[in-house]
């Protein structure tokens, strides 16, 4: 029976080679989250208790310029076609008019992220530098006092509120001791002195060779990127430490120190090298979580980056701008995840 | 006294358990025990008991009321007579806030985890169970969700909520629960294939008693380790959400709230926001601790210390 009857043999739909079939699927499924992340935003500007139309002409307007005012921002359409449009002019770069500062949000944004991204990226550099070696020597003297150390910092990382953290440091070093610049980016003798070209104060000064500059703004952003640096090392050096461990208890390694090779060689140049790609994921979900973390820390400092931005705009119902700036960082934080999925398919030969 | 405790003690440990029950306690003390040896944790739970002590008897700790001001007695220093905390910038007693800002605490830590991890468990376990486009679906929308920034999916929430404890929590639970989606799927993939769920299926069961009874049993330790150690994080966001005037709303002696009052007079009057900010970090180390011991007990095979 089985024999005689005929089976056809399963085709694949479309005759793909994998590789473009995966790079299709992949995309396909960033642009569904990448909607879905529009789509999240679209709904809370819609469930906004707060009248788009009120926000924009005022409480006063008469009647006639209500209804004109709400033709023209697209309310009389179907809410599948104002969202349409809104997909439209995201993609466009077009997040609208901010209320508070009256220019479009996607050029406030633009002024404002530079000095969250110097901050973010001075933290992780010191959360790597710290946070790497702290892991590895933590795992290789498992149970010894570095490593009970390396634990009570990961710990306090892990429990202190940062925005607290930030206060009792400016206090501190600050208020008390005097070694480190106040709130906010400069001195305000230093304001303007060089142009601006990147929007990163440090890279500013530098390019324009103004030290005392370069040193006032360093004063200011030593303590912020500080403390962002702490909570990623927290991060970084716990799983530095559980990638290692893992990787000593392997057999090579054995191997290795059997055939009398130095610690530092085995630890170094064998075991290290093993949980490079899983570290540069680490370090890039890090990196993502600072730019987060950097509200709290923005609000502390009086830093004018994505996080003040987005606190100030919220508090004064400027839902445009909030929507814009939450919009942005989910964008940048996919591209981020995305980034280190990439590279985890790119370098480790086991997920192939 | 001690020949009773005795045979408890051997009845709990004996290793021919008689009953259903009896194995359940008996699982149950191993696992104390466990928890026991571990000191840290132990801690983690005498200060947590505290917490829990302290919220329940508030009325009865506070020295003064929380609310009352005394214009008089504002800016006290530690040590004050008859405010051991001193004062805030409307001469509130500090200490009183603290207590009563216990319950704030709790009351949002209780809420979030009342909603989120059950959340979670419900979808990831439909997820994993109905597999196909169900479950396609479901894990796009959990991914969505993990895609945005927790704080800043919270703060945008909150700004279209309006600010308050109640859309703090929601706001909260909006974002925590995707981690345990993807956790209670993961869980029900392993075990939807294993050789009892296919015998209770032959023996008749349907896809609902099979979740409920069969599935979520076992989903439930890693989901309570999950949850401790979730606390710190939901404690540390409600008093972020609070510090931006976007959670609990003054008087209220919400935490992060007391903080923020506390950072206008920071670099005269230390004391306002330092104290609160010390109770949010001995209650998130404490959930921590805790957490990290539970994880040895319940998870054996997560750990890594």
């Amino acid at each position: 029976m089985a024999s005689t009857h005929y089976t056809p043999k399963r085709q694949p739909r479309l005759p793909l080679p994998s590789w473009l079939k995966g790079t299709l699927v992949t995309l396909a499924s960033i642009s569904v989250t990448m909607l879905g992340l529009l789509f999240v935003t679209f709904f809370i500007g819609r469930v906004m208790p707060i009248d788009p139309v009120l926000a924009v002409i005022g409480e006063r307007a008469t009647q006639d310029q209500y209804h004109a005012a709400y033709l023209e921002l697209g309310l009389d359409r179907s809410l599948a076609v104002q969202f349409a449009y809104y997909v439209w002019d995201v993609l466009h770069g077009d997040f609208g008019m901010s209320l508070l500062t009256a220019r479009p949000v996607s050029q406030d944004i633009a002024r404002v992220f530079p000095a969250t991204m110097e901050l973010a990226t001075i933290g992780i550099i010191f959360g790597i530098v710290l946070g790497v070696p702290l892991g590895v020597i933590a795992a290789v003297r498992r149970g010894s006092w570095i490593d009970q150390i390396a634990r009570v910092v990961a710990l306090v990382g892990y429990s202190m509120p940062i925005f607290w953290l930030g206060l009792m440091g400016l206090l501190l070093f600050y208020g008390i001791l005097g070694w480190v610049g106040g709130p906010g980016r400069q001195g305000i003798f230093f304001e303007d002195t060089f142009p601006s070209i990147t929007g990163m104060i440090l890279v500013d000064a530098a390019l324009a060779r103004d030290w005392p500059a370069f040193k006032d703004a360093f004063s200011h952003i030593v303590l912020p990127a500080s403390l962002l640096g702490y909570y990623s090392l927290a991060y970084i050096s716990r799983m530095t430490r559980s990638f290692m461990l893992e990787q000593l208890s392997a057999e090579y390694v054995t191997t290795a120190r059997v055939k009398g090779m130095s610690e530092w060689a085995v630890v170094w140049n064998h075991a290290f090298r093993n949980i490079r790609v899983q570290l540069i994921t680490v370090i890039a979900l890090s990196y993502a979580g600072l730019l987060e973390g950097s509200v709290l820390t923005e609000i502390i400092f009086s830093w004018p980056g994505i996080g003040n931005y987005i606190t100030t705009a919220l508090l004064s119902a400027d839902m445009n701008a909030v929507l814009g700036g939450t919009v942005v960082v989910g964008l940048i934080f996919v591209c981020l995840n995305i980034f280190s999925d990439l590279l985890y398919k790119i370098f480790d030969p086991r997920s192939k | 006294m001690t020949t009773e405790t005795q045979t408890l003690r051997d009845w709990l440990l004996s290793e021919t358990p008689t009953s259903r029950r009896h194995a359940r306690l008996a699982a149950f003390y191993k696992g104390w025990l466990t928890l026991r040896a571990n000191h840290m944790a132990m801690i983690g739970l005498a200060i947590i008991a505290l917490l829990l002590g302290t919220a329940l008897f508030a009325p009865w700790l506070a020295p003064h009321d929380p609310f009352v001001q005394d214009l008089a007695f504002r800016l006290q220093p530690l040590g004050t007579e008859g405010h051991v905390l001193g004062t805030d910038s409307l001469g509130r007693d500090i200490l009183s806030r603290m207590i009563y800002g216990s319950r704030i605490t709790l009351y949002i830590v209780a809420l979030v985890v009342m909603i989120a991890p059950i959340a979670g468990l419900l979808v990831g376990t439909i997820a994993g169970y109905a597999g196909g486009w169900t479950d396609i679906v479901l894990m796009r929308i959990t991914d969505i969700f993990l895609a945005f920034p927790r704080l800043i999916l919270a703060l945008a929430f909150v700004a279209a909520l309006g600010a308050g404890i109640e859309n703090a929590v929601l706001a909260i639970a909006l974002t925590a629960w995707p981690p345990y989606a993807r956790m209670a799927r993961a869980e029900t993939l392993t075990i939807r294939s294993s050789d009892y769920i296919s015998a209770i299926r032959l023996q008749g069961a349907g896809p609902m008693r099979i979740i409920t009874k069969h599935i979520w049993p076992l989903c439930i330790s890693s989901l309570i380790v999950r949850v401790t150690l979730d606390m710190a994080g939901i404690i540390l966001a409600a008093a972020g959400l609070g510090f931006l005037g976007l959670g609990a709303q003054p008087p209220s002696p919400e935490w992060g709230a007391m903080i923020s009052e506390g950072r206008r007079f920071i670099l005269d009057y230390w004391w306002i926001a330092t104290m609160p900010g010390l109770a949010i970090f001995t209650v998130s180390l404490a959930f921590n601790l805790l957490g990290d011991g539970l994880r040895d007990v319940l998870d054996p095979k997560d750990s890594s210390s």
